[in-house]
């Protein structure tokens, strides 16, 4: 890439109106959304204190923070409780999506008896399954487990189903007059090839990963037997502790974004040597 | 760099391939190769001329074993089929693995036969070297121009050694600079190591600098329709390019082609 000094350059108009729009767009990206966010939550502030609102039904902005502070052991804890279920049942949904997707490959008819099933799973509301996996399954950490993994596999097994098919046909064909195996296609061609579609399918599971967690333990909350955030959040909502509960909101709310924003970097990391979706970000 | 005057494959030449009766037939009721008779013959630079839907892309890839005839058969050295091994083939896209560095995709096809990356250094450095892409080794794909990415494909499909290359309008999307860039390469290369090499295209002017035999063929249903024997000597360079041997020659293949495409018995006659 070459940097081009634009002082050195005698832009034209367009050009240099275009240049400037660039950098307004670069400062605009991260710029607006954090300056709305800030006006929102002064705003928020101040509707409590001009409406004289009780600090149990809406705390402030401070309020909420300064119970951040002080019931971070409490809150910590809780958040590391539902971080490891999140964390496993997305490992767990990488290894089942991924294998799913490796059988499916394998052959159209598996894809075509099996598929469905998945579909199946998905569409089913995972509080309405907890029931009967509260009935068969006794460990707790299993229980919760199962749940969001439910959730959160499948986007990672549709993805890489679709990105393990999509392989451009001359490049079949050449691993076909190469004599390559079974095997050999797989490793070099289909899975390499299904990375894009993996790893948008990964961006999705983490968040949906978290989503299950965090809905496996309200459901399993209200019969008292879990210990992560959702359980603090109901306690809290019993005891109408409202600074509590926006405390543990917005670290769920953060622990998603967090998610999100390192699975979006592994993703550029793995992707910006060859591919183009990787490469907008450049321009 | 040792180069003969003489065409590289006179008639003598012992056959390679010889097609007989082959035709193929789409499950769609499509009839896209019709009676085809033709003697491949050890050494040629033979072109599959003809306007879109002839059959000459369904020939190369019945040549290649990537399909089977309906009927007729493909008669390698008079008996059995060669070894895939040695056949090399190279797309009408580059068709380069995205994610693998131009050394990866180069090293594929030894890989693929159980060749590790340290065995195969010599051969994929020295086949790069051949298309004039020593120092690319590191580069990927997308970082490459189209006449680069054409060149690792070349160098992809060579690097077995093949007896056979087989290319389908590989050139057909470059443009008119790079494209006599790499019919110069191509030729250099094909004198250097006297393989056979099978090229479809339709450009008349790009058949007639590269080949010794131009093989035009007819549509609807694809067929053999005339073949030239194109005589001057190799090597040829940018000096034949231009000289009114090479203009007399490509009129004759004109002739033939606008022959050809008249023949097409269909109610389209522009070649689409």
């Amino acid at each position: 890439m070459t940097v081009i000094d634009e002082r050195a350059l005698k832009l034209d108009p367009e050009e240099a109106r275009r240049v400037r729009q660039e950098r307004f767009e670069r400062i605009g990206r991260w710029g607006l959304p954090l300056a709305i966010m800030i006006l929102a939550i002064v705003l928020w502030d101040r509707i409590c204190v001009w409406n004289a609102i009780p600090q149990y039904i809406l705390p402030r902005p401070g309020v909420v923070l300064w119970t951040l502070y002080n019931d971070a052991g409490l809150l910590f804890s809780a958040l590391l409780v539902t971080l490891r279920i999140t964390f496993l049942s997305l490992a767990l949904a990488v290894i089942g999506g991924v294998g799913l997707a490796v059988l499916f490959a394998q052959s159209k008819w598996v894809e075509m008896s099996f598929f469905p099933f998945a579909i199946v799973l998905q569409v089913t509301p995972i509080v309405a399954i907890f029931p009967l996996i509260n009935i068969y399954v006794n460990n707790q950490t299993t229980k919760l487990l199962l749940c969001a993994w439910i959730v959160a596999f499948f986007p990672i097994l549709s993805n890489t189903t679709l990105g393990l098919n999509s392989v451009d046909r001359n490049l079949r064909d050449l691993f076909k007059l190469n004599g390559a195996t079974r095997w050999q296609q797989l490793r070099y061609l289909r899975l390499p090839a299904a990375m894009p579609y993996f790893l948008g399918g990964l961006k999705i599971a983490g968040g949906l990963s978290l989503i299950g967690a965090v809905v496996a333990e309200f459901v399993a909350g209200t019969t008292g037997q879990s210990s992560g955030l959702a359980s603090r959040i109901i306690e809290a909502g019993y005891r109408l502790n409202a600074p509590r509960l926006f405390a543990a909101l917005f670290l769920i709310s953060l622990t998603g974004i967090l998610i999100f924003l390192v699975l979006s970097l592994i993703s550029h990391l793995i992707l910006r040597r060859w591919h183009e979706s990787a490469l907008k970000q450049e321009r | 760099m040792m180069r003969e005057q003489v065409a590289q494959a006179p008639t003598a030449a012992p056959a390679l391939l010889s097609l007989r009766g082959v035709g193929k037939v789409f499950s769609n009721g499509v009839t896209a190769l019709s009676d085809v008779d033709l003697t491949i013959r050890e050494g040629d630079f033979l072109s599959l001329l003809g306007p879109s839907g002839c059959g000459k892309s369904t020939a190369l890839r019945l040549i290649a074993g990537l399909s089977t005839p309906t009927s007729g058969v493909l008669d390698w050295r008079g008996g059995g089929s060669l070894d895939r091994a040695n056949i090399g083939f190279v797309f009408q896209e580059p068709t380069l693995l995205p994610w693998a560095s131009v050394f990866d995709n180069v090293w594929l096809p030894l890989r693929l036969k159980g060749i590790s990356r340290a065995r195969a250094a010599p051969a994929v450095k020295e086949m790069l070297a051949r298309v004039h892409l020593t120092g690319f080794e590191d580069a990927v794909p997308r970082e490459l121009s189209g006449g680069m990415k054409m060149r690792v494909s070349i160098a992809r499909a060579m690097v077995t050694k093949p007896r056979v290359l087989l290319m389908d309008e590989p050139f057909a999307a470059l443009d008119e600079i790079t494209r006599f860039k790499l019919n110069n390469d191509l030729l250099e290369l094909w004198q250097d190591e006297r393989f056979t090499v099978v090229f479809v295209t339709h450009s008349v002017f790009e058949s007639v600098f590269l080949s010794n035999r131009v093989v035009v063929m007819a549509a609807r249903p694809g067929r053999v329709f005339d073949e030239l024997a194109i005589e001057a000597a190799y090597p040829r360079d940018e000096a034949f390019r231009t000289s009114p041997d090479y203009a007399a020659l490509c009129r004759q293949a004109s002739d033939v082609l606008v022959n050809a495409i008249n023949s097409t018995t269909g109610p389209h006659h522009d070649g689409h």
